[in-house]
């Protein structure tokens, strides 16, 4: 290839490139590593399975908005540049984040608080939208043939950097203050802290040349006028839009999100362990996999993509129920032995300052196991004086938390590693994979939208559809268990897992038929 | 290998069809006439994101299997 650079100055624009794309992983990601407390702040309290999923959508919207906006920059980035669009991309997430950290609470201004979070999180989804494409493709476009796959790993990596940066930040500045003050104000500090990385990113990205292929094609007056109809309206082109999205980014999409959200999920919410605990387990596990992405790049240069990514997303399929069968019961204080003679509890009975004639009877449980796990239980009951308005649901509030012992810890570090490295399989060569699906003039457009739904859409839902599938399980189990018939469901809590393993069933069948092992070809 | 993705065709639309069916009818339109606020937002996702690009998309992939569009040229 006459246009690459040599290897030294290859790594200085994965340096510049990998940077910014990495603040906007780290942007889009400390919102849903904030969930909980964000569904407190900005949605109406009440019950808090409601304001979990009130995030939670708020989090899809986040996902559901990023192939448009992998069409709108993807469009501008094969017409102008992949430069200037990644540019935009970066000011648009950088601002929208700091402004989120900004918002005053429901409390304060009421609903206009969960609306303007909405429109931040929607334009925090455009721009990821178009950020990937164009740093992918601009990656590639700068390296030699033999080398993509190495080269572009590099980019995958930013991904899961950014979520165990989000993890990070987050964990640290919860270690400098009280657990009240970070639940008051000190939550805002990871959306303020992204302004000044945006802005150390943003002065790196201006020095930056623009893609020499891109600059070649725009010289001969070869680019695109319109990308969006080349891309999806000549059936010759939208056939591997329609490939990369069933063939390839679907299943890594749900694969990248039980391996890293998913888990996190379940530990915090199905094992109720600690918080701070729970992001430790899944930073470890992240430092130790991360360096895979570029092994499994380097490979796919060698040996090809396409079975590197399918062999990750098989392995994925058939050991996910055993994974997390291992996750519970090596986490869950159910799986446990107790020692009863160490259990204390203590109820105490306070008049409800907000409701005059109520109170609020307290009970915290604290339960030591055989193993060394400590675990509380906080139960808070409102009592009315007014016995018409009792509603033993409503009234009623648990708070579980697990102090998991070291054996049980590492053991979750472990597991969720294996995930882990499943994300490395099928993520890492898949920016390689997608770049040379698809020629220069509308590279980044073809390349965005498959990427963004796979990953945006697929992936981005998959904590909301497995909470229902377990939610109901449970339910089931619990209606069966009042009448006093046998449970349907023997581990509910599994449940939630068909959702990845349909999808990267139907994603494996499609792509070990359908795809080729042999384009490597990005110069057309 | 090319009559296998050929045939496949008529899965993918099956597939395509079936995820259809089982999005609206088992999941959106329940959600929608359900009274609690918080499943609007799954319902509409479901009915005008997801059952667009899965029946659309599969089903298309499906035609252009049949169409012998993705056959290889080694063969």
């Amino acid at each position: 290839m006459n246009n690459t650079k040599s290897e030294k100055g290859i790594a200085g624009v994965i340096a510049a490139s990998s940077l910014g794309t990495l603040i906007e992983w780290y942007d889009f990601y400390i919102f849903g590593s904030l969930a909980t407390i964000i569904a407190t702040k900005f949605f109406p309290s009440g019950n808090p399975t409601a304001a979990l999923l009130s995030t939670l959508a708020t989090f899809a919207a986040g996902f559901v908005v990023r192939p448009f906006g992998a069409l709108f920059f993807g469009r501008l980035g094969d017409i102008i540049g992949r430069k200037y669009t990644f540019l935009v991309t970066l000011v648009l997430m950088g601002v929208s984040t700091f402004l989120i950290g900004c918002i005053p609470s429901y409390e304060k201004i009421g609903f206009l608080a969960p609306i303007l979070v909405l429109l931040l999180r929607l334009l925090q989804g455009l721009a990821l939208g178009g950020e990937y494409g164009g740093a992918a493709t601009y990656v590639a476009e700068h390296s030699p043939e033999h080398k993509r796959g190495f080269w572009t790993s590099w980019i995958q990596t930013t991904a899961t950097v950014g979520l165990f940066l989000s993890l990070l930040v987050i964990v640290t500045t919860k270690g400098m203050m009280s657990k009240e003050a970070f639940a008051d104000w000190g939550w805002r500090v990871p959306f303020w802290i992204s302004i000044v990385m945006v802005g150390i990113s943003i002065v790196i990205r201006m020095k930056m040349k623009e893609s020499p292929l891109f600059q070649k094609a725009k010289d001969e007056g070869k680019t695109s006028k319109n990308p969006l109809k080349e891309s999806f309206g000549n059936k010759l082109n939208f056939k591997f839009v329609l490939l990369a999205l069933f063939g390839a980014t679907m299943g890594q999409g749900v694969v990248w999100y039980t391996g890293q959200f998913y888990a996190l999920n379940f530990i915090q919410n199905t094992l109720n362990v600690d918080i701070t605990q729970a992001s430790n387990i899944l930073m470890i596990a992240l430092a130790m996999g991360t360096p895979f992405f570029i092994v499994f790049g380097a490979l796919s240069d060698k040996i090809g993509r396409k079975w590197i990514m399918l062999i990750g997303m098989l392995i994925a399929i058939v050991s996910y129920r055993t994974i997390y069968t291992k996750m519970y019961d090596s986490g869950s204080v159910k799986a446990k032995t107790e020692i009863a003679a160490n259990t204390k509890a203590t109820t105490t009975t306070v008049a409800d300052a907000k409701n005059v004639g109520d109170s609020i009877r307290t009970t915290i449980t604290n339960k030591e196991y055989t193993d060394g796990t400590k675990y509380v239980e906080t139960k808070k009951v409102n009592i009315h004086a007014d016995l018409t308005k009792a509603d033993e649901k409503k009234d009623t509030k648990i708070d579980k938390v697990a102090n998991l012992d070291n054996g049980s810890f590492w053991s979750l570090v472990w597991l969720v590693f294996i995930q882990v490295i499943f994300v490395t399989m099928v993520y890492g060569p898949i920016a390689a994979f997608l770049v040379e699906m698809f020629p220069i003039r509308i590279r980044y457009t073809s390349m965005s939208l498959p990427y963004h739904i796979g990953n945006g859409i697929f992936g981005g839902l998959l904590p909301t559809i497995a909470l229902f599938l377990s939610t109901k399980a449970g339910q089931v189990n619990e209606v069966a268990a009042k009448a006093g018939t046998a449970l349907p469901y023997d581990k509910p809590y599994l449940e939630g897992l068909w959702y990845p393993i349909i999808i990267a069933g139907v994603c494996f069948v499609i792509g070990a038929l359908y795809i080729s092992n042999k384009d490597r070809n990005v110069n057309d | 290998m090319n009559t296998v993705k050929k045939i496949a065709g008529i899965l993918w639309i099956a597939i395509g069809i079936y995820a259809g069916y089982i999005l609206i009818v088992t999941q959106a339109i329940p959600k929608f006439s359900s009274p609690k606020p918080e499943d609007l937002i799954p319902a509409i996702i479901y009915a005008f994101v997801l059952t667009p690009i899965i029946v659309g998309g599969l089903v298309t992939f499906g035609i252009y299997a049949l169409q012998n569009q993705y056959d290889s040229t080694e063969e």
